[in-house]
Formats: structure tokens, sequence, C-alpha cells
């Protein structure tokens, strides 16, 4: 029976001529074990021998074997096809470089992330014979089909493969952050190659995508043996690069780092078929562990006679040797830390991202490994997805007990960390977050889109138990649906907001909680405040000691966190001013400046504001405007997109209607509701799959109607010396438009979402924006906060109030009473204090007049 | 066919056995036939009373690796875990190899050849639970007391000793739960062994387990809780539990000391030899493998859903006995008169308050539509009377008649340091209860007459808004850390206060005494004594826990005529009536026909609805215009 590295396979594109090592050489050293074992340190302490004569004086002199309690492999390095595939990473393949020139003075790093703590049993290959089914190296076989023990890979061919695909792989659609700055039309790894050479950053990230798209069965082999197939991978990158790039100098070899296994997994859906397997998840990072210092290979010395020797880790372990080979004393060798060799490991607790869980059970957790430099790549509250091999490992009860509990502690190596949050480096941000779809769901969500009437369907599905109010739920689904972003920076207009705000006043009991917290409920990432317990700190972004690193780290608040989301602000009239006066950057400018403890930045708050306000005087006054009524600064009115008034209709019909829609509420069973409504699952998908794929812009005709509609809009007042639109009001109309766009799955906004817009936004003004004393809509209402009429009712008091004065003559002084009930006397129009207030004070804003107390005092 | 003891005493070999024929023919699902057998032996009639049960019988009265049921609730999911369902043993004497079933186990065998390819890994849950909050004692009694597992002797190896098992268990029987209640929970144990036999082995166990219970948490929801807490382990199908569900768990126990990974000679030694095992902090070992026994295991073979936990009640569905029925519902229109009187004595003589409180003592949360919970009927009991405390005896009162509650005394301090939210803990890796992760249908008595001047903390800022949460939406937002998840609940919340309650309610009522007050003392002093026979109360618990469980319909006239009814009560006057008002009829029409064993709405009770609704408000008017003469 042969070792594997005896076999022509391993040995064929091998440069070294030596005779193939006899096949007894090698009995204790199962292919199962390769592993990495280079490292520099060890050259530069241990000159290697440099022909087989220095062999008996060698540590790894095959005698050695006996002396050692574990079996410890033992090649004879320069009888050994270094390029074998097999033989890759053996401890004693501790040379200095290797015999092919290119590869040579660059040394291979160890990859703990693939066999630090193997579970693969340790099969004597003498005592027990390799079963059919094991698929040993096959030597009747024409010595052609050599695979690696346990598997099927051969490494020839899987080497091969991989070089091929290296080569030729070209992915022209691209859109991934990484490509960016290559050229699609060429081999996107052999740039990549490149850029290693040019960076020197010994890592090559592979897309398993693109393995599987350009070799199936590649893919397979690397999904079910990462173990055995990465090494390989590595080998054949090395190969390759150094023929490329033959003068290059790295720090060690490039190591293969897959990710997007495609196999994507839920951490729910982890069973015991994926252990070993290589596995990519998504999850949160809750807790890092410190690094720890992982020994490789341990370094003992004889205290008898100084002579020294080092012993790999083996599955945890590290076998002391008993008996010192030198001078054959027992017990007599010492372990030096200091001249072992540590690897940097760090523990990782990654949990389940709350979207993945279903309702009502707890989040689960899983232990990364992470290895050399990908510690510390990661800190608690990353979002990130993981690609590693997954592991299970049984667990001992008691170290002095056989007994062990029948159960196994898993965790994952990682191999490569991508996070999803990271402001990734080209545009492209997070919308392209993917959220997978299935193709059924697609067809469906689109069979949906296709559907007539499927504005008037997904208003309806929203907040079923809420009755009609059919404006205001049309308006908050375009608003889940948002605008287009566009961004004009290169033209110094900075981001265009793309988010629809909306305001709901109303009698208090209508309602306004529920459907913000349904909306809350609905999108992925919305947050719910109350205006009353909210402060500004709250809503923007704190700076707080964390306990654990003892650093000041920035807390981001509810904008902040809805980022790409809604946050609801419930109470909104009781705000605080101070509170109040964030939102006004967050909601143009869809930003938000902090300055504080030392920490100056400006965080993205693209958020949509939905935000709910009582009436002051607790029931709405019809007969005041809607800024007299929520007492809300009109800077920060103007702002919103949309402004409904929910209020009590109070006629017979609706309410029969209204009465009806209660008491089903309370007695039809849940199935009969489900048949009725759109399900909220579809409702959301159909939300994020618009907003993830959809990003219509307008048409010619469009916006051509909306310029109508603006100039429509402008003239309405302009026959009374109103003002009754400004540009914001045509952004709204743009966005509304855009949104609707959106709910139809249409890439183009055409005149019908014009129309939808314009009649929305109609509606909203002639609710909120209506002057009470003339009737028409006066959108300086929610502009200056006042109307055009009460303005020119006040400068009318103004001037009769002047000519009044006038009127009396020289008199430097005047009794405030005596003016008012003058005034009064002389006006055919109510008077009321407030205005005669607001007369005297335009007046003395003219330096007209003073008044100090209850005197008014001309001036000169 | 294996015999009742047998299954009940020695599950494992019903288990093994069923496991070793399955050896010769594959794919003989011999897994499913195992819980099948145990599913069906349970089914047969009153078997279920001979397993004896964790909640009433002390741990090391327990036979290990027997059947047992355990009456709880799930307070935590852990991860899953992988473990060996069949593995190969090899004997080190004569090298024979056997293949051997890890199921329902905890610890393997010696000998275990990890090399074997006939090991085969599979998976398993583990869920923390713990005896249902808040139950109240007379469950606890009921329960024991119907249990006719109480032979079931300590250990099974010495005959003689069954005979003081027997005697300490009727000792134990005769001594009602109170009497035990005063001493800490787990000194409870030892203080049996003072009356028993003091040379027993086991009396090292307990007097162990006060030591260890010292610095253990075992993390019930509600403070000076006790009872066992348990590890269940799950095999089939877990993601039908949620948490907070309350369970009726039939499963192998397992206290094998080998599982206490916390002996503390064992920190430094084995993490060096195991560096996988030294990776979980030290809290985090404490909490997944506390000792055993102090926290026994338990591999679930069987799981029943409580849809109520009145032991009085046949356990099973309600339509399956029709015969008990069909008798309670005819009773229940008089047990109604009883009990409205009885509670008309107990609000010092306020009928209506007394019709309100029996509306909210069934109410239910029988559905949701989006986020709007349906069927909840939280009641502010405002105008309670400060003197000799009374809300305390009402509460006293209350616990008698429902099967876990709850007070809650909303003082200062206690809103300022309660954690009533629950919280990850990241570190120990467990989700740290509160007094807010209760069971469905549990009473929460607020007692905001407890509360003084002063400023709420942020603490308390949060735990006020966490009640405001869960009276609005009956939802409760667990804290974890990075983020909150919502948790729907159905808990009954009664706030008792002077005034108006800080907190929002779906209903107010305001008391009026109809004693003067300088009786007020003396007929409060009197309550108490009042206390009904036990047949009577067991009357009032039977017809509290049935009418929650009716259904419900209304029928499309009624509709009509409700609706009617709202039209014109809007015409006369909008102000009056709003659509909130409406909700809110509705659901007293709904309460108030179930309460009188009705199943569908009648224009009867519609038109005592709206009475009873009207007569509510016109006091609250009126309480209203006298608290506004007041300077």
């Amino acid at each position: 029976m042969s070792s594997p590295t005896s076999t022509p396979g391993g040995r064929k594109r091998g440069r070294n001529t030596n005779p193939p090592t006899p096949s007894s050489e090698d009995p204790t050293s199962p292919p199962s074990q390769r592993r990495r074992g280079q490292d520099s340190s060890t050259g530069d302490l241990m000159p290697m021998p440099t022909s087989p004569a220095t062999d008996m004086l060698s540590p790894a002199a095959p005698q050695d074997t006996s002396l050692f309690s574990s079996p410890r492999p033992s090649v004879q390095p320069n009888e050994v096809d270094m390029s074998s595939p097999l033989m890759y990473g053996t401890p004693s393949s501790r040379v200095e470089g290797t015999p092919r020139s290119g590869v040579r003075g660059t040394p291979a790093r160890q990859r703990p992330d693939l066999g630090s703590v193997r579970k693969a049993p340790q099969v004597d290959l003498h005592s027990e014979p390799p079963s059919t089914d094991g698929a040993v190296a096959s030597e009747p076989n024409a010595g052609q089909r050599l695979v690696i023990w346990g598997t099927d890979v051969n490494v020839g061919t899987c080497k091969e493969k991989f070089q091929r695909f290296l080569q030729r792989f070209t992915d022209p659609n691209s859109t991934e952050d990484e490509n960016a700055g290559l050229d699609l039309n060429e081999p996107l790894y052999m740039q990549k190659l490149e850029e290693i050479s040019v960076v020197g950053d010994p890592v090559l990230n592979v897309n398993c995508w693109h393995v599987q798209s350009f070799d199936a069965e590649l893919y397979r082999q690397l999904i079910c043996y990462p173990q055995e197939v990465i090494p390989t991978f590595d080998m054949a990158v090395n190969e390759l690069f150094f023929e490329r790039f033959p003068d290059s100098i790295l720090e060690y070899q490039i190591q293969v780092r897959p990710y997007n296994a495609l196999k994507t997994r839920n951490m729910r859906s982890l069973n015991p078929e994926d252990i070993d397997q290589l596995i990519t998840i998504s999850g949160m990072v809750i807790r890092t562990s410190q690094l720890i210092p992982e020994m490789q290979e341990g370094f003992f010395q004889c205290q008898v006679c100084a002579y020294s020797t080092r012993v790999e880790v083996d599955r945890g372990r590290i076998a002391e040797p008993a008996v010192c080979r030198n001078c054959n004393n027992t017990h007599s060798l010492a372990l030096v830390h200091n001249r072992s060799v540590f690897s940097d490991k760090q523990m990782i607790k990654v949990q389940e991202s709350p979207e993945d869980m279903p309702a009502g059970q707890t989040p689960h957790t899983t232990v990364v490994y992470a290895h050399n430099d990908l510690v510390d790549k990661v800190q608690p509250g990353d979002r990130v997805n993981i690609t590693g091999i997954y592991r299970a490992v049984p667990m001992r009860v008691n170290p002095r007990q056989n007994n062990v509990k029948s159960v196994y502690k898993t965790h994952i190596d990682a191999i490569h960390f991508r996070k999803t949050d990271e402001k990734r480096l080209h545009g492209l941000d997070e919308e392209a977050e993917q959220k997978l779809f299935t193709e059924d769901r697609v067809q469906t969500l689109k069979e949906l889109a296709a559907k007539p009437d499927v504005y008037e369907r997904l208003s309806s599905a929203l907040a079923p138990s809420i009755y009609e109010h059919e404006d205001i739920k049309k308006g908050i689904l375009l608003q889940l649906f948002g605008g287009t972003r566009k961004d004009f920076s290169q033209t110094g207009r900075g981001n265009f907001r793309a988010e629809v705000n909306i305001l709901l006043c109303g009698d208090p009991g209508t309602s306004k909680s529920q459907l913000l917290q349904y909306v809350y409920n609905l999108v992925p990432r919305g947050q719910y405040t109350s205006g009353k317990g909210s402060s500004a700190v709250g809503l923007t972004a704190y700076v707080m000691k964390d306990p654990e690193t003892r650093q000041l780290v920035l807390q981001t608040g509810a904008l902040v966190l809805s980022d790409n989301g809604i946050c609801c602000i419930d109470e909104f009239d009781k705000m605080s001013d101070n509170t109040r006066s964030v939102l006004h950057e967050v909601m143009e400018q869809q930003t938000l400046s902090i300055a504080k403890a030392g920490i100056i930045c400006q965080l993205n708050a693209r958020t949509a504001v939905l935000a709910a306000a009582n009436p002051v005087e607790s029931q709405w006054n019809p007969k005041k405007t809607t800024i007299e009524n929520i007492q809300l600064p009109h800077t920060l009115l103007s702002r919103f997109d949309l402004i409904f008034l929910m209020l009590d209709p109070q006629d017979e019909a609706y309410d029969r209607r209204l009465a009806h829609h209660l008491v089903s509420l309370y007695y039809q069973s849940e199935e009969q509701m489900e048949e009725e409504f759109l399900d909220m699952a579809v409702l959301k998908d159909y939300i994020a799959y618009a907003r993830t794929y959809i990003s219509p812009r307008l048409s010619e005709e469009a916006s051509q109607a909306l310029i109508e509609a603006y100039v429509d809009m402008r003239k309405i007042g302009s026959g009374r010396g109103m003002v009754s639109a400004y540009p914001r009001q045509l952004e709204s109309l743009i966005r509304l438009a855009e949104a609707h766009a959106k709910v139809r799955f249409s890439e183009k906004v055409e005149s019908i979402d014009v129309e939808e817009a314009k009649r929305l936004h109609r509606e909203a003004l002639k609710q909120s924006a209506t002057d009470p004393r003339t009737g028409f809509v006066d959108i300086s209402i929610l502009t200056t906060g006042m109307s055009a009429t009460a303005r020119k009712r006040k400068e009318e008091v103004a001037q009769a109030l002047k000519k009044l004065i006038q009127a009396k003559g020289k008199t430097p002084a005047m009794k405030y009473q005596q003016l008012l009930d003058d005034l009064r006397g002389q006006s055919e129009t109510a008077i009321t204090k407030e205005l005669f207030d607001e007369a005297l004070r335009a007046l003395a804003d003219e330096d007209y007049l003073t008044v100090t107390g209850k005197t008014v005092r001309l001036l000169a | 066919m294996p015999s009742t003891q047998d299954w009940i005493n020695a599950p494992l070999a019903v288990v093994e056995e069923m496991f070793a024929a399955s050896q010769n023919n594959s794919n003989s699902g011999w897994e499913t036939k195992a819980v099948e057998f145990f599913q069906d032996q349970l089914k047969e009639r009153d078997t279920h009373t001979l397993v004896p049960s964790l909640n009433d019988v002390p741990l090391h009265y327990l036979k290990p690796n027997s059947l047992v049921k355990f009456r709880c609730l799930i307070q935590d999911m852990f991860d899953p875990e992988f473990y060996m369902g069949v593995y190969e043993t090899v004997a080190p004497s004569t090298k024979t190899k056997m293949l051997r079933c890890g199921k329902y186990k905890d610890v393997t065998e010696c000998g275990v050849d990890f090399n074997s390819r006939n090991t085969v890994t599979a998976e398993r849950q583990t869920f923390y639970c713990v005896p249902i909050p808040g139950e109240n004692p007379w469950v606890k009694e009921r329960y024991a007391g119907s249990s006719q597992a109480r032979v079931v002797p300590s250990t099974s190896y010495a005959p003689s000793r069954q005979k003081r098992s027997y005697e300490e268990d009727d000792d134990m029987d005769t001594q009602p739960q109170k009497q035990r209640e005063p001493h800490a929970g787990p000194h409870s144990p030892s203080e049996h062994h003072g009356n028993g036999d003091c040379k027993r082995q086991e009396t090292e166990a307990p007097s162990s387990q006060t030591a260890s219970a010292s610095h253990l948490d075992l993390n019930f929801p509600l403070p000076g809780e006790k009872g066992p807490s348990c590890l269940v382990k799950v095999y089939e199908d877990w993601d039908r539990f949620k948490l907070n569900d309350t369970l009726e768990v039939y499963g192998i126990l397992s206290v094998s000391p080998a599982l206490s990974a916390l002996a503390d000679e064992k920190d430094a030694s084995s993490s060096l030899l195991d560096p996988a095992e030294s990776m979980e902090t030290a809290e985090e070992q404490r909490v997944h493998s506390p000792p055993a026994s102090l926290v026994p295991r338990l591999h679930m073979l069987h799981a029943k859903p409580l849809p109520h936990n009145n032991p009085l009640l046949p356990s099973a569905a309600l339509e399956d006995n029709s015969a008990f029925l069909s008798s309670t519902l005819s009773e229940m229109a008089s047990v109604r008169e009883e009990i409205l009187s009885y509670f008309t004595h107990v609000l010092l003589g306020d009928a209506l308050a007394a019709e309100y409180l029996i509306l909210h003592l069934i109410s239910n949360v029988y559905s949701r539509r989006d986020v709007l919970p349906l069927g909840k009927f939280t009641l502010n009991l405002s105008g309670c009377p400060t003197v000799a405390s009374y809300t305390e005896r009402f509460y006293q009162i209350i616990q008698q008649l429902v099967p876990s509650s709850h007070y809650l005394a909303m003082s200062l301090q206690n809103m300022n340091q309660m954690r009533l939210v629950p919280k990850k803990d990241y570190v120990a890796n467990r989700l740290v209860s509160g007094a807010l992760q209760l069971a469905r249908n549990t009473s929460l008595f607020l007692d905001e007459t407890q509360l003084e001047q002063g400023q709420l903390d942020t603490t308390g800022v949060r735990n006020v808004t966490a009640l405001g949460n869960l009276i609005s939406w009956q939802k409760v937002d667990y804290d974890f850390n990075y983020h909150q998840m919502e948790f729907p609940c159905n808990i009954n919340v009664l706030i008792a206060s002077e005034g108006r309650s800080l907190l929002p309610s779906d209903c107010q009522i305001h008391l009026q005494p109809q004693v003067a007050p300088s009786h007020l003392e003396e007929s409060l002093s009197s309550i108490h004594m009042h206390l009904q026979a036990s047949s009577q109360l067991n009357k009032f618990r039977i017809y509290l826990s049935m009418a929650r469980l009716l259904d419900y319909s209304i029928s499309d006239e009624v509709t009509k005529s409700v609706e009617d009814d709202f039209v014109d009560m809007r015409k006369d006057d909008p102000q009056s009536i709003s659509a909130e008002d409406l909700h809110r009829m509705l659901v007293v029409a709904r309460l108030l026909s179930l309460s009188l064993g009705q199943t569908s709405l009648s224009r009867d009770s519609w038109l005592r609805a709206k009475h009873i609704e009207m007569l509510r408000r016109s006091r609250m008017e009126q309480h209203k215009c006298v608290n506004g003469n007041e300077p």
C-alpha cells in the first residue's frame, strides 16, 4: 500500500526530479491531516538539510516519530515532491521555499481557519484497509484517479480547473462594488491577481457564485470539502501568480477566501448536515472576545542537554515529547513559550438578524472563530455575512473522565467577513443590499403589479382595521414607496430628498396612533417615538462611554436608526421646540450634523417622517387655520409634503359604514379577514421589491404635466395677489408622482402618476391649507404661517390706526385703552385686542410710535 | 407491551427496546413510534395523573430517568445543540462494538468510538422553563391533590425507604402549601428531612442545593417565586413552541451529576486541555449548564399546551367535553348572580363596579387585527379607599379566584428599581426575565394607590412606558440591546387608583362605596371574614375560567340593530359617542354575553351593555363635576 505522496498524480506538475519516496516512509500521516505548517521563523531558526545525507541530524528524521506520543508526520523534506498538494503544509514542509523559482522566498502562512480544530477521524492506513468508498489513492486505477481520502477531490484536476477559472472567468454584468474599476470584459480574477502584485495584500477573495457559474462540479466540491479544496486553490493561485509575476514580493503566499457560498443559510436552518461544509450565514455581531493567542507549534527544550524540538498542535493538543531524543532522558523537555509559534484567534458571537426570526421566538446565536488577520475585523453591532466552515466538537464533561456529554459544541471557522451595513466604497448604497426574492415571489408580485387597481388594492391593504381615510392611506402608501433618489452633488445642489414626509393632524381618538403603529410594524427600519417622551438627543445621537472599552462612542437615536426607513413620531405637537429644531435639517437635507464631546460628524438620516399631532385645543377648531390649530412653526410644516386632517366627518352614511366596519371587526374570524385583504407579508415584499429594483424617471409627457400643474397652482393665487405654490410644492409633486410609478412597478413616470400626485396633493392642501376666513386654498398658511388675507387685514388695521392717530393731531401720548375704544368705534369690523396689538407693533416697527406700559407715545 | 410501571419508571428502557428492534430493519421510524407510544399511554384515562409532577414533588424524591411532568412557561430558548443520536461504544476488555441510542440522554456510555462510521449526529433544542409565574396557591394545591403519583418512591433501590416516602408525602399533602411558603424556597426540602430520616443518603444533596442556590439566579419572572426551573430538551418540531407558552411537559428526568459544568475544581486545568470549552464565559456556563440537582434536565416525550391553568376544569378541549360544558353553561347565569353579589360586597356595595369587575376578569385577547388586539378590557378602578390596606385585601380576593395573578405596587421605588421588561444578557447569553414576562390570562394588579410624590428616573420612565404599551397594545418590547423585539401578550391589567390613573385604560369606573365613611373601616375589616365556603369558591373559579373559553358570535340582525343604534346616537349628539366608544361598547357587550353564558350577542345583552355603559359614563361626568367644583 502506498502513501499518496508517491503517486504520479501528485507528481505531475512537480519539477523535482527526485525519485518517488518509498511508500513506507510516511506511515502515520493520513492525507486528511495536511496542514500548512510553513512558518518563516522556523526557517530562520533551523537551517534545513540540503541533502538526504544530513537527514540523520534533522529533527524531522523518520526515527523520531517513535519517540513522540502522538503520531507525528515526518517526511524527509527534500525527497518529497514539494509541489504535491498532498504534502502541502505538513509540518515537515518547513523548508525555506520550494524548489520552484517563483514561490521561493515567499513563506506560506498557516491557515488555522481551515484546520485548527479537526473532527475528522484519524485513521491509521495500515490497520484499517481503505474501504471502497473511501477512495484512497487507488494505485491500481492506473494512478490517474487519485483523490483525497474521504472525498472525491482529485487534486490535480481541481487545481487545473481552478486555474482555468482564474484565467478565463469574466463577468461582464458585474455590479459588485469590489469589481469597480476593473475591466469587466477581461478575466476578472487575473486583474485581481495583478492588483495583489501591486498592493501586496496576499488575499484573493473569490465569489462562490462565480465559481458555480463557471464550473458547478468545482463549486460542489468547494462547498462539500472546503478543508481540502481551499488549500488546493491556494496552491493553484500561487503557482499562477508566481508564474505571472515572478518578481513580486509578498509577505506570505496568497490565500484564497471564498465568499457568498450560494447555500447561504439562515442561522436557524443550520443542521447537522452542514458540519464541515462551507456555509455563508448572515447575522449581527453581539460580542467579540479579546485576542486569544493560540499555540500552533510548541517549542520544547531539553533541560539536560538543551536540545530543542518542535511539536505541532494536533486537534487542539500538543503532545509533549516524553523522551529527549538527544540524551534519552525521560521527561526532561520543557516548553519554551517565547519560541513557540502562536496565531491570533478571536471568538465572535453572532446573533440572528431580527428580520430572519419567526415571531415569538428568541434569536439564535452562533460562535465564530476568526483567525489571524480576520481578528478585530468586526465590532459588536455590525451586520455581517460570514463565510466559513461549520464545525462540531464533542464536549467532554470532565477532562479526567472518559465520559462525554452526548452534545457537540458547534462553531464556525470564519474564512471571510462581509459587512452588510458598511458604507461600501463605491456608491451603490444600502438599497442594493439584496433582499432575496424567490422567483415565485417575484412572479406573484409582478402579477399583482400588473393589475389595474393595484394602487387601490395596496392602499386598502394598509391598516385594514382603520376605517376609511382612503386618501390618507394612499398618501402613506406613497410614502412607503418613496421617490427616486437623485444626486445633484456635482451641481452643488446636494442630494435631492426622495422621502415623502407626512403629517397627520386631527381630533384625538381618530386612530392616528394606530396608523403610526401599523406603519412602524410594516417597514423593516421603522422607529416609533412619542414626541412627549423623546428628547433631541434621543432623536439624533448621543455620546456615551462604552462600559466595556471605556471609549466614547456615538449612540445613534431614532432618526439615524431609521435611515432608509420611516420614523414615526407620535404627539408631534408635544415635542419641545429644542427637539423639533433638529428635525429641520433631517427633513430637508436628510443629514444630521453632530458636534458633541469632541465628535463632529454628519450622519445620514434619509428617513421619511410620519408624524401625528393633536390640535392645541384638543378638539379641532374649524374656524382656525392649521397653524393656529396645531401651533407648529411654519418652517417645519412646509417640509411636510402632505398634511392630512383626520377629522370626524359626522354624517350618517359614514357613521353607518363605520359601525358596520367595527362590528364586523369583532365577530369575523381571522380566516375571513385574511380573505378580504392582502396579506401583510405580501405588502411588505411588494414594497421592498419596488424600493430595491424600481427607480422611475420622468417621461417627457410627465414633466410637461408637472410643469402645467405647477403653473396652474401658481395661477390660482395670483388673481388675488397671493402665492399659492412654491418650488417645494413642485418637488413634492415630483416625489409623489415617482412613488406612484413605483407602485405600478413602472420605470417611467407617466401622466397618470402626475394626475394622482396632483389629486392627492390637492386633497391634502384642501384639508390643511384652506383659509377659514375666505374658504380659498392658500399655501402661504403653511409657508409663512399666516394666510394672505390675514396679512392684508393686519395692514389695513395698522393703516386705520395710523389715520386715527394722525386725526387726533399733535398729542404726544395716548392711553392704550382709549385708543382701542376709538378704533373700535371707527371701524365697521370687529377689532380684537390681538389685532390691535399687532397693528401697534407694526407701527412701532415703522418707528412711528412706541408702546410703554399703558401709554402709546408718538415718535417725532 | 410494557406495563404501566415500566413506562413511567423506566421510559428509557422502552425507548431502547424500540431502538434495538429497529436495528434489524432500517427505516422503521422507531422514533415516531416511541413518541406515539407515550402519547397513547398518556391519552388513556387518568394515566397522566400517575406521572409525578416536578411542580409538587421535590426533586430528590423523583427517580432519575423516570417519566415526570412539569407545568411550565417557556422563559428562554437556548441555541439548538447537536448530539450523538446514535453512537458506537467499544468495550475496553472485549473490544466488542455496540450501537447505542443517545436520544433522551445527556451523557453517553463509556468508551465512545468517535471514529465510528455509525455515529449519527442529530439536533435538539433546549428551552429554559420556569413554573408558571404568579400561579396561585390554590391551583398548586389542587394539582398536587389530584395527583395519584404521590406514592412514587424517591429511590428505587431500598424498599424499606419506600414506606417512609409514603408517610412523608402524605404528610406533605395534609400540610397545605401555605405552611411551606413562608420559608425561603430552597429550604423547604431540607425541612422535610428534619422530620424524615436523617440517615438518608440524600441528606447531603439539599444542603448543597441551598449553598449553590445563592449564587445561581434561576431567572424567575416574578420576585419571590420558587419551584424548580428546568432545561427542557425538545426533539421534535420545536418551531411550534413560542416564548411564554404554557405547557405541560412529559419527559424523562435527567439529573446526572456529570452535567454540572460548574464544578469548581475544573476551571484552570480543563481550559488548558480543551480550548473549545474555555471559550464560554463562566457566566454563560453557569447559565447554560447549571447543576442538575438545581435545574434538572427534562427530555421531552410529549408536551400538552395549556389553554388555561385551572385544575378544576377538564384538561381536554371544551368541545370534547360537552357534558361538562352544558352543565356549567346552564348554571352560569345563577353563578353570575352569586359572584355579583359577592363582588358588590367586596366593592363596598357598588354593584356597577362589581359588574365591570366580572367583565374584566373574563376578558381575553381573542384575536389581533394587524396591530390592534381585540377583546382586551383593562379596568381602572378609581376612587379606591386608601385606608386599612383595602387594595391589598382586594387583591387577595382576586388571588383566590384566578389561576395566576401578580400584585405590582406602583410605588416610586418599585417603578424605579424593578425590572419589568425582559432583557437579553449577552455575557451570559440568556434572556433575563422581567415582571412583565407573564403567561397568558395572568391577572396583573397594579396598585396605584401606593404611588407617592417624587421623580421617576430613566428606568422608571421606561417601566411606565412599558406598562402603557402593555395596556394599549398588549405587547412587551423585549430589550435585545441592539434592537427591541416585540412579544405579544395577553395579560389582564387591573389598575386600582385614587384618582384617574396615569396609565391608559380601556375603561375607568369610579368606586362609589355605599357605606358611610364612618363605617368604612369596619366594613373593610369584615370583607376578609366573608370568604366563602370552598365549594362556592370553586364554582366561582370554574365560572371565571369557563366564560373566557367560550366562543362568541354576532348574528346579522343584531349587527344591523347595533349599527342603527350607533347611527342614532351619533345623530342626536355627535360628540357623545365616537368610534372609540363603539369599540368599547362592543367589547362590553361581548363580555356581558359571555358572562351570562350566551355565545351570541342578543338584543337584550346589547341594550344592557348600553345601559351599564351609560350609567358608568354618567357617573364619570358626575365625578368630573364634583372634582371641578373643588378648588
